[in-house]
């Protein structure tokens, strides 16, 4: 009976869920097995509940705003950002832009900490949601298969970054410009405003994070004084502005300065389209 | 076999050190166990099969020829050596430990030893090594389809996992050292199958499957028919290398379960952990602790090489794969 109950829910919840999301999910390129999943774990069914709640966060709470969001080519794309806000909600509305907006739309795979993995619920929720746990070959292989994947080359550098350095790149990881060698990939440059003042973070306490095996524990006006509550994101507005896609050419197991040259073009220009944002901008929340 | 083989067979064994009556031989060391039985039944009629191993041979074929004996007894060489033998197949690690059995690394790793011995002394010109991809061993750092030249690091925090890696890092340093012998090394992953007792058809016959909370692993299986037709494939003259073994697909364990109509029992892991290891202990669960880490991190790896050098297709896709295991 329980069961019966819980199908008519399961109805009801599909009733609700906004058409235009369940003909999105369809039109997505995915290569499922019987059982409706891809080799990599990601499970168009289980996005469709997750998908209208972070719709609604992407539109209602941080009004995310994008501009040249055709210079994404298509095929494969390595979509460089800035990172930011302790938590990575920079990423996911990336991925939900080009999921919502992109014509057709496109599952960006963003590669994620190998941390995450060891984490309970997160471990397959990320899976599940088409995120990789960010390795090398797993970036390579994807790109082989034509994919768009959503790489920080900052990483825990650029999130855990306290709010007096907002919107300062910190120093680029090499191994993007390594795979966009190796595997040919057009790099389209991101600049994201608005994330870098969602958690404001006056510190990092490093002896608590690690003690606690995290990436930074953020001391802000919120937390950990008023508990887990306190690590609510502020409601700014999102911009996200995709530059022209850069086409490099090299070896891509050339010395780390040559690499880093590559890479500093990415970085500059990203930087620049930073400045630009925040000029344009009128206020963080509106 | 054709005589056209046999012929060419012999040919190239001339320069070996005797003559050997028998060129077509295949010695199965662990054959005794339910996957040695049922590979001797799909290989019985076209190679003729010599058996060595210490436990007897329930069901024996009558053309085969049972050795019950140890690897490292004196007369397991003499098969060896009086016999003419065209291939070893070795089982070692298809078959896991039974609760409170401690001689397994002994037993593996020092009876693969000498009968690797035996078949460099006595030019047997094929080595067919069963190994598991578990010995690349699951991890969260783990990229999702591992090839044959990652490292086996794995986590090799507990005896069944070091015996496994020493096992194949043995296997790996007899293949490069002898050359002249075409040694095959296989890694397939999770085998299941109807006939097979193992870590992982055990688990999916539990009443109440313990799964480990917040935690659902991508998972590569094998039907036990499909590994078969890989050695066989690796029996071929020619081949040899390391190669993963990987078969139809890939899903989440809890996709598996619900498939077999299982209710998993979802416990903390860091319940789980002490828990199934008392349990074993005591003789009360056929799940090694060890294998609890299967539960919670993915261990995938890639299938190209096999599919690209061995000509690899595994012949039951994910669904049969899976409701093989179903009594």
């Amino acid at each position: 009976m329980l069961a019966g109950l819980l199908q008519k829910l399961r109805v009801k919840i599909d009733d609700l869920i906004d058409p235009e999301i369940i003909e999105r999910i369809e039109r997505l390129d995915t290569r499922l097995n019987e059982y409706g999943v891809d080799p990599w774990g990601f499970d168009p069914n289980y996005i469709k509940y997750a998908l209208p709640i972070a719709v609604g966060i992407y539109r209602n709470y941080f009004r995310v705003q994008t501009t040249g969001l055709a210079n994404v080519p298509r095929g494969r794309v390595l979509l460089i950002a800035n990172h930011s806000g302790q938590i990575p909600i920079d990423g996911m509305m990336i991925v939900l832009s080009m999921f919502i907006e992109a014509d057709p739309p496109r599952m960006v795979r963003s590669m994620v900490e190998t941390w995450s993995a060891t984490l309970p619920l997160v471990s397959f929720f990320f899976p599940r949601t088409g995120q990789i746990v960010g390795t090398r070959d797993n970036c390579r292989r994807l790109l082989q298969r034509d994919e768009a994947i959503l790489a920080f080359p900052e990483g825990t550098r650029g999130i855990s970054k306290t709010f007096a350095k907002r919107y300062q790149l910190q120093q680029f990881g090499l191994g993007f410009m390594r795979l966009a060698l190796m595997t040919d990939t057009p790099i389209v440059p991101l600049a994201v405003v608005g994330a870098e003042e969602q958690i404001p973070s006056l510190m990092d306490f490093k002896p608590i994070a690690r003690l606690l095996g995290f990436p930074a524990f953020p001391v802000t006006p919120t937390f950990p004084w008023l508990g887990p509550l306190g690590f609510l994101p502020l409601p700014v507005k999102y911009h996200i502005y995709f530059g022209k896609p850069m086409h490099f050419t090299g070896d891509p197991d050339d010395e780390d300065e040559v690499l880093d040259t590559k890479a500093q073009k990415v970085r500059r220009t990203i930087q620049r389209m930073l400045r630009d944002g925040l000029k344009a901008r009128k206020n963080v929340f509106w | 076999m054709s005589s056209g083989n046999i012929k060419k067979s012999a040919s190239s064994r001339s320069s070996g050190p005797r003559r050997k009556k028998n060129p077509e031989s295949v010695v199965i060391a662990g054959i005794s166990g339910n996957f040695g039985r049922l590979l001797t039944r799909r290989l019985h009629a076209e190679y003729p099969i010599i058996g060595i191993d210490k436990r007897p041979f329930e069901g024996k074929p009558k053309d085969v020829t049972h050795y019950q004996v140890d690897a490292r007894r004196r007369k397991a060489e003499n098969i060896f050596r009086r016999k003419d033998i065209r291939a070893l197949v070795h089982l070692g690690l298809v078959h896991r430990p039974q609760p409170g059995k401690p001689t397994y690394r002994e037993m593996n790793v020092r009876g693969t030893v000498k009968l690797l011995d035996y078949c460099q002394r006595y030019g047997i010109p094929k080595v067919v090594l069963i190994s598991t991809a578990s010995v690349y061993g699951p991890d969260p750092t783990n990229s999702n389809f591992m090839p044959e030249d990652t490292p086996l690091a794995g986590v090799a925090d507990y005896p069944e996992m070091q015996a496994l890696i020493e096992w194949d890092m043995y296997a790996q340093s007899f293949f490069w050292k002898y050359p002249d012998i075409e040694t095959v090394i296989l890694r397939p992953v999770h085998v299941i199958g109807p006939n097979v007792r193992n870590a992982p058809t055990n688990y999916l016959r539990l009443a109440r499957p313990p799964t480990l909370l917040g935690f659902d692993p991508m998972l590569q299986m094998l039907h036990e028919d499909d590994l078969i037709q890989a050695i066989m494939l690796s029996l071929e003259p020619g081949i040899s290398g390391i190669f993963n073994v990987v078969g139809p697909g890939e899903v989440p364990l809890s996709v598996i379960l619900k498939e077999l109509g299982k209710k998993p029992l979802p416990l903390p892991h860091v319940i789980a952990r002490p828990l199934l290891k008392r349990l074993w202990r005591f003789g009360l669960s056929a799940f090694p602790p060890g294998e609890v880490i299967h539960l919670q991190y993915q261990c995938m790896v890639d299938g190209k090489l096999a599919r690209d050098v061995l000509g690899f297709r595994p012949r039951y896709n994910l669904r049969q794969t899976i409701l093989s295991v179903k009594d």
